[in-house]
């Protein structure tokens, strides 16, 4: 499972083809209000893309995305979405509510950007938690 | 009422038969990781049966589109899909889980086959 | 012998007992596509849903505001479920990485097994 293929046809394949899983993943991630899509998909991708580069091409990759840069990235992600629900209680609404938080926005309009602010950081930690979810298989734990 | 069943009510069937696999894989292979996989294929015949109630007809997508407006007759129920959205995710968690758990024992027992840990712990007891 | 094709056997004949079981039972509920069902019909919470989450969040997709909006706890429960399960594969795989390395050596890969 560590071991790396070294296949000229493999590397460049995968090189073309990484870049493009991740933007097209951004957008799944942003288009969630108006197409199938959201959060959680966006970010499985994104944790795809990292292991197809992990499995297929070796140490380039974790020379790029090292090996402790997924969980620190699902701790930087579920920080900021309980952040984005602890701030409405200081300025006197509920938790999680996006009306009260965005205050200088009509209602519907601060729901519409707290709904998308919470799809990037659900993006970003589902993103962290699988990579480093395949990284501790891999490797047998951190050192 | 064969035919019935089978016009009418045909998503059952398959939803059944995975489930069915799903726990047969469970309970009568004797590798471990063969039980994981097994739990993974029950969990898509429930995933199957949720998606598959909430369907209805001359329905759409559950995405607002203008030419449809907002009558609630022309769109499906969201909420089974948001139950599954949920249940995939936890899913996968569960699934990473159970093997790195499995990891763990194969290092210990130096295998994965569950009639040979049962001796392995018997005889150290 | 002793786990050999009868085990098998009944095993397959309790499963096809399973599969009728399940099947007979599933003729009880509602049709494919029914919209008098009680998950198709609309009563009080979908309605809601449906009627007026645009004015509400001007989100068209249904599921993301339901999940996000309307059940945005549920979600940051979910949320801290992956994250917890992740961190607890890295935490139970680097406890293990002293474990049996001296241990019983045993036949069989981690796929090996008579079935």
């Amino acid at each position: 499972m560590t071991s790396v293929y070294d296949s000229l046809f493999l590397h460049t394949v995968v090189r073309a083809v990484v870049p493009i899983i991740q933007v097209f993943a951004f957008y799944i991630i942003t288009h969630g209000h108006y197409s199938p899509g959201g959060g959680f998909q966006g970010g499985v991708m994104l944790a795809a893309s990292i292991i197809l580069q992990r499995i297929s091409v070796g140490e380039e990759s974790y020379r790029r995305f090292p090996r402790k840069a997924g969980i620190v990235l699902a701790g930087i992600g579920a920080l900021l979405f309980a952040l984005l629900g602890f701030i409405p209680l200081f300025l006197g609404g509920s938790f999680l509510d996006y009306g009260r938080e965005l205050f200088w926005l009509p209602s519907a309009t601060a729901h519409y950007w707290g709904i998308f602010m919470a799809e990037i950081f659900i993006g970003l930690l589902v993103w962290g938690s699988l990579t480093a979810i395949y990284d501790a298989l891999a490797s047998g734990g951190v050192e | 009422m064969i035919s019935d069943l089978l016009l009418t009510r045909y998503p059952f069937l398959f939803v059944a038969l995975l489930l069915v696999i799903g726990v047969y894989g469970m309970i009568m292979k004797r590798n471990l990781l063969k039980k994981v996989i097994g739990m993974n294929i029950f969990q898509t015949a429930i995933f199957l049966f949720f998606i598959q109630g909430a369907q209805k007809t001359g329905a759409s997508i559950p995405v607002l589109s203008p030419e449809l407006g907002s009558a609630s007759e022309s769109y499906l129920n969201p909420l089974p899909h948001v139950m599954v959205l949920t249940a995939i995710v936890v899913g996968v968690a569960i699934t990473g889980v159970a093997i790195s758990l499995l990891l763990v024992i194969y290092r210990s027992f130096g295998t994965l086959d569950e009639k040979r840990i049962l001796e392995q712990l018997r005889e150290s007891a | 012998m002793a786990g050999g094709w009868l085990l098998r056997l009944v095993g397959f004949v309790l499963m096809a007992f399973l599969w009728v079981a399940i099947v007979w039972g599933a003729t009880g509920l509602p049709r494919r596509g029914d919209p008098l069902a009680p998950a198709t019909v609309h009563q009080s919470v979908a309605v809601y849903y449906i009627e007026r989450s645009y004015e509400e969040t001007r989100t068209p997709n249904l599921v993301t505001a339901v999940l996000v909006d309307y059940r945005g706890f549920d979600t940051f429960g979910e949320a801290l479920v992956v994250v917890v399960a992740a961190l607890s594969c890295l935490l139970i795989l680097s406890r293990a990485k002293g474990v049996g390395r001296e241990g019983r050596g045993g036949e069989g890969g981690p796929a090996g097994g008579a079935q």
